[in-house]
This record gives structure tokens, sequence and C-alpha cells, in this order.
């Protein structure tokens, strides 16, 4: 299929500025679906709110765009409903980690068959630019004209800890790269994190004079490299990019499929 | 015969009649007083091929259930007073987006942590207003465990029919008092299945566009129709709208499709009402004192009734206007402040004519706490 059948043309044009990253996401996904061989019927795909929560709209799947933070615990009810259909949830970083938080790590924690892209620009977009628990210490956001005093989540790390099965970092520049990344994810059965750096020229680009969406694409080639390269040893303040861990743990589906079991056994005896 | 007896608690009668309304899927969260429907169908529903999960909050547990629901299936979350007020928002996403579900709230005592294991129906105006917004809302009661069951089945049938979410509002002594139960066989109590569309593979659906009836035929997630649910305003795609005439229309639907239909919707009984000119009108375990005192009044030849409400929301106003226009008290025993109190004041349109007989903390309203109220009315002192 090409790209355009896995839009919905009816609900464009869509609502991102110009140069947000959050389209090479949108596009991305749909190559790494269209490689897969996917079939749209099979795909739900749930968001919350936020600039990036849109992209439910826009795709031609089961889309459902539900309230600040909760998707994935939307997307649990609708995973183990029907555990055969394939879940990505993409969410914002605030949407995710601030007022989403809590839904996350328990995701990560049941490993639960589904896939979370966490379209990271550091920033609340949509209300206006306030900072988010991606923004950083330091940083310029409306709620903090004198310096953010917040630490930033690692949100790789988070992941990792709360259980996460599949674990992963890219950026809007790292295009190619992003492909294989989604595509290894949706594959991953059990709960995977994607985290993608995604530049907001409009707010935190411009609040801290990072400069246009160019600029800011070749900041994240500038100051990322691939997990253990050479230049992480020599720059430790470089971020990490590629998969940092894919592991086989119980999948939650998959769990209560033998807590079913177990339980009509024992009504039988 | 026999073996469909059963002496439980209101909460396992609720576990039961929504297994025999074909309950699919619960999310919940622990609290009191309300666990042991999560307790329970954490057993049952596995047994069943259903579906339990137990969430990481309230919330989460209200948004699991519309997901799941989305899907096809019977959906169900329980909680009370802090859990149902963190459920809101949700509740609101599922009115807004028309997803049929159940949402049963075990009343506990006060706001806040309040008296997690004392008695109170302080929850009736939250459940009409607790989320934001113009809406319509379905409320129902009951004060005995036959009753509960019936009502029980009730709210999925009317969750699916207008495809809206129902509360089930019942109280600490309700979900915890074990009485009688005895199990209807399966067809006593007739089922509504969902309304699923007839609207072929590769024709377009309209998953908001009401037929003449205002009923919208659903699709699955997961079936054959890709469609878009969201909790902005939006039009008969499911896409979001600003356009002021598909704003105005969406609000009228949602309200009208309850508003229009209270008669169906409206369930109460009546005991000794015929001639009574002294009416008492209660609802959940309150109108069990209400109950006792009418008998033993009546036993003493005073024309008293009992109206008992199962329908809170929409609010049976002409119903209750027409049964209490004869009579010269109207004494509503509940267990708050008077909130069902002044629905009744708004209903009859003759507010001196209507009290209240209330308790607040936490213990259960006797017969004798009305009767004492009831003297004050008739001028006899206490």
């Amino acid at each position: 299929m090409a790209v355009k059948d896995y839009i919905r043309q009816r609900f464009m044009p869509h609502i991102w500025c110009p140069g947000c990253g959050h389209g090479i996401v949108m596009s991305n996904l749909i190559r790494a679906i269209e490689n897969l061989r996917l079939k749209k019927n099979d795909i739900v795909m749930v968001t919350g709110i936020g600039c990036s929560s849109r992209i439910s709209g826009y795709l031609d799947f089961h889309t459902l765009h539900t309230i600040h933070g909760r998707a994935l615990a939307f997307a649990t009810g609708v995973k183990l409903s029907r555990p055969d259909l394939t879940l990505i949830v993409p969410m914002g970083d605030g949407d995710a980690l601030a007022i989403g938080g809590n839904h996350f790590i328990h995701a990560a924690r049941r490993n639960i068959d589904i896939t979370a892209i966490i379209m990271n620009n550091n920033i609340y977009g949509m209300t206006g630019g306030q900072f988010s628990p991606l923004s950083g210490y330091g940083k310029i956001a409306t709620t903090a004209p004198f310096g953010n005093i917040d630490e930033a989540f690692d949100i790789v790390q988070l992941a990792q800890a709360a259980g996460a099965s599949f674990v992963a970092r890219t950026t809007t520049y790292h295009v190619t790269s992003m492909i294989k990344i989604l595509e290894e994810a949706i594959e991953h059965k059990g709960f995977s994190v994607v985290e993608i750096l995604s530049q907001c020229p409009t707010y935190f680009g411009s609040k801290n004079k990072m400069g246009d969406a160019v600029d800011i694409l070749n900041y994240f080639k500038a100051q990322t490299t691939s997990i253990g390269s050479k230049k992480k040893k020599e720059n430790p303040e470089l971020i990490e990019r590629g998969v940092f861990i894919k592991k086989v743990r119980p999948e939650y589906c998959d769990e209560y499929e033998k807590v079913v079991k177990k339980a009509q056994k024992a009504k039988g005896s | 015969m026999n073996n469909r007896i059963r002496f439980l608690q209101g909460n396992e009668a609720c576990v039961e009649a929504a297994l025999y309304a074909g309950l699919d899927f619960f999310a919940g969260y622990p609290i009191t007083p309300s666990s042991e429907i999560a307790e329970l169908l954490a057993r049952r529903l596995p047994e069943k091929g259903g579906k339990f999960i137990q969430m990481e909050d309230e919330i989460a547990s209200m948004c699991a259930i519309i997901g799941a629901s989305l899907t096809g299936l019977k959906s169900m979350t329980a909680t009370s007073g802090p859990g149902f007020s963190l459920k809101q928002e949700a509740i609101g996403y599922a009115i807004m987006t028309e997803v049929p579900c159940v949402i049963v709230n075990v009343q506990r005592g006060g706001p806040s942590t309040g008296l997690p294991t004392g008695v109170s129906q302080g929850d009736v105006m939250q459940t009409r207003w607790g989320t934001h917004g113009d809406h319509a809302i379905v409320t129902l009661t009951a004060s005995n465990h036959q009753d509960l069951f019936a009502i029980t089945v009730e709210a999925f049938n009317i969750a699916e029919t207008y495809r809206t979410p129902v509360i089930l509002l019942f109280d600490e002594i309700i979900g915890h008092m074990r009485e009688k139960l005895i199990l209807p066989e399966p067809g006593d109590i007739p089922l509504v299945e969902r309304l699923r569309t007839s609207v072929k593979e590769g024709t377009d659906y309209h998953p908001y566009l009401p037929r003449e009836d205002g009923r919208l035929p659903m699709s699955d997630f997961g079936g054959v129709h890709r469609y878009n649910v969201t909790g902005l305003v939006h039009d008969m795609w499911g896409f979001p709208s600003d356009n002021p005439k598909i704003a105005y229309g969406l609000m009228r639907h949602l309200v009208d499709k309850i508003e229009g239909h209270v008669h169906e919707m409206t369930y109460l009984k009546e005991y000794y009402m015929d001639d009574a000119d002294c009416i008492l009108i209660s609802y959940g375990s309150s109108a069990r004192s209400a109950l006792h005192l009418v008998e033993n009044r009546r036993a003493r030849g005073e024309r008293m009734g009992l109206l008992e409400l199962q329908t809170l929301w929409p609010f049976p106003v002409n119903a209750v206007r027409e049964r209490c226009e004869q009579a010269k008290h109207v004494l509503v025993v509940e267990m708050n402040m008077g909130q069902v109190m002044q629905e009744v004041k708004k209903a009859l349109g003759e507010p001196d004519k209507v009290f209240l007989a209330n308790s607040l903390d936490g213990i259960f309203i006797t017969p004798t706490d009305i009767q004492n109220i009831l003297r004050l009315i008739q001028g006899k002192g206490v």
C-alpha cells in the first residue's frame, strides 16, 4: 500500500506546526507497519491528549483518542479483551510521564503486549509551551520563565526499571533506524517503549534559542550516538540511541489465559 | 428451585446479576465497601472465560472498561465515594463517546476518606453532576437483594440500549447486608444485547449518526469498520469538529436520548399508596426503615404510604408529582442532607409540604428516627 492509503484524507489538514517532528514519526510509523504487512483492521491505536495524540485521528486504524494521560489504561482494556489485535499507543512526554506516569510504569510492569511510542519534544505544545517532566533543568518554558528547577526523567532507564521488555531510543533525524526500531518494537511480544526525540521549534526550540527545525535536527545528530559507541566513551554527555533492552518475559495476556485454565480446572474438579 | 436460593451480601448479589446480564469484563481497584465485587469476579470471570483485571488505580479501571466495551464486551467497574470521584473524567468520556458500561458505587460516609465502613447516601448528586459539562446520566438503586439483582440486569440493558454509562448507586448496608436471593432462571429477566451495524465492509459506516429512533448501531473495535472515537465534539464519523451546528446537535442528542426516555427508565415501587395522605419517599437501604414504619402506622389505622425510588436519574419528576398530589405531607427519608428531597420539592412545586428525615453520622436511619420527625410534622411533639 502507498503511505497515503494509511491516512484519513478527510481529517487533513493536520494541526501540527511547520517544522514539528511529529509528522516524521507518523510517516515512519506508517512505513514500519507497511513493512510488517499488518492489516489495518488488526491495529488499534490509542492516544491521550496533546499535539502528538492527534496522530490517532489521522491514521486509518481503529482509533481511540482518549483523555489526558490515560491512553495506556484504555489500551489495556482493549488488549486484554482482544489479545489478537496489535495495540500502538503514541504519547507525548507530558501525557506519558506526568499525568500518565502511573499507567506507564504499571503497563511496563505487567509487560502487556502494547507498543508505547513517546514522542518526546520536551514541552507541552498544545497548551502553549509549559515545561514537562522531560524539559530538563535550566530550560525555559512559559511556566519556568526563570529557568526550570525540575530535573528530567530518563525514559529509557525508567521503562527498564519498571519492567518493559523492549526499550529503545531514536530521534526524528535518524529516519532509517527509526523505521527499523518501530518494526522491532511492534513485533516484540510484551511492553515495548520507543522514545523518539522530536523537535518543537515553536515552543521548546524558540524559548531555548535552539534555532529552527533544521537546527534542532542537527542538534539531535550532534548530541546523540549509538549505544556503547566510541564517541560516547569520549563524551559521556552524548545521548545514546538504539535498542537498550529486548528480552523475553511472560506477557500479561498470555498469563491471564493461564489463570482462565486454572479457574476452569478448579471449577470442573 | 432450592438450588437457586442463596444467602448472600448485596455485593455478591450484584456479581450474580452482572454475570446473568452477560458481564464479560471487569476492571477495578480495591476500596471499602465495594471490594467484595472485585474479589468475587476475580474467581467467577475467568471461570467463564471472561476478563478480570485489577488496575493500578480507579481512573485506570474506568478507562479499561471503556476500552473493553469498544471491543464488544459487556463491561463493569465497582468502587466507592473516593474512587467514584476519581472516575468522573472518564465517565464523562463514556457519555461523550457513547460507550455502554456499568459503574457500581457502594456509597460510604462523608466527603474525602470519610467513614469507610459507615453507611451514607451522600453521592446522589455526584452521580448526576460529578463529571463536568452539561450531560444526562442514568442512576439506579435498590433496597433489597432481589430488587438489586433485577435492577443490576436492567443497568446493563439500559447501557446497551442507550449507549450510555449507567451508575448503580448502592450503599454500605445494601452492599454488606446478607439476605435471601432467589436466582432468576435464565430467560426470566430479558437481556438486551448490543445493537451492531448491518453496514457491510467497504461501505461508509457512520458510528455517530443516530437512526430515526435515536439509537446508534455499533461496530466492534477489531471488526471491519475502522472509525475514530474521541472525547472532543465530533461529527457522524467521530472526527473532531468545532462546527456550532454539530456541537449543538451532539449536545441535544446526548441529553435527549436519556431525558426523552424518562418513562422507559423509571423504576419505582409503591406500598400502601392508594389512599395515603402522608407519603414517605425513600430509596436504597433507608427505604427498609421507611417501609417498616409505614407498616406499623398502617396497623394503627394511619393513612401512610411509601414511594420507593429505584431510578434516581433521570429523576422521575412526573411520576413523583402524580403520586404525591393528594398527600398532605411528603417525607423524604435518606441518609444525606436532602439531596433527593430537593428534587422532590422541585417536582411537587409545593415545597412547604415536603420534609426530610435523615441521618448523617454513618449510622443506619431507623424507623424510630423517622417517627420522631413525623411527630414534629404532625404537631405531636417528640
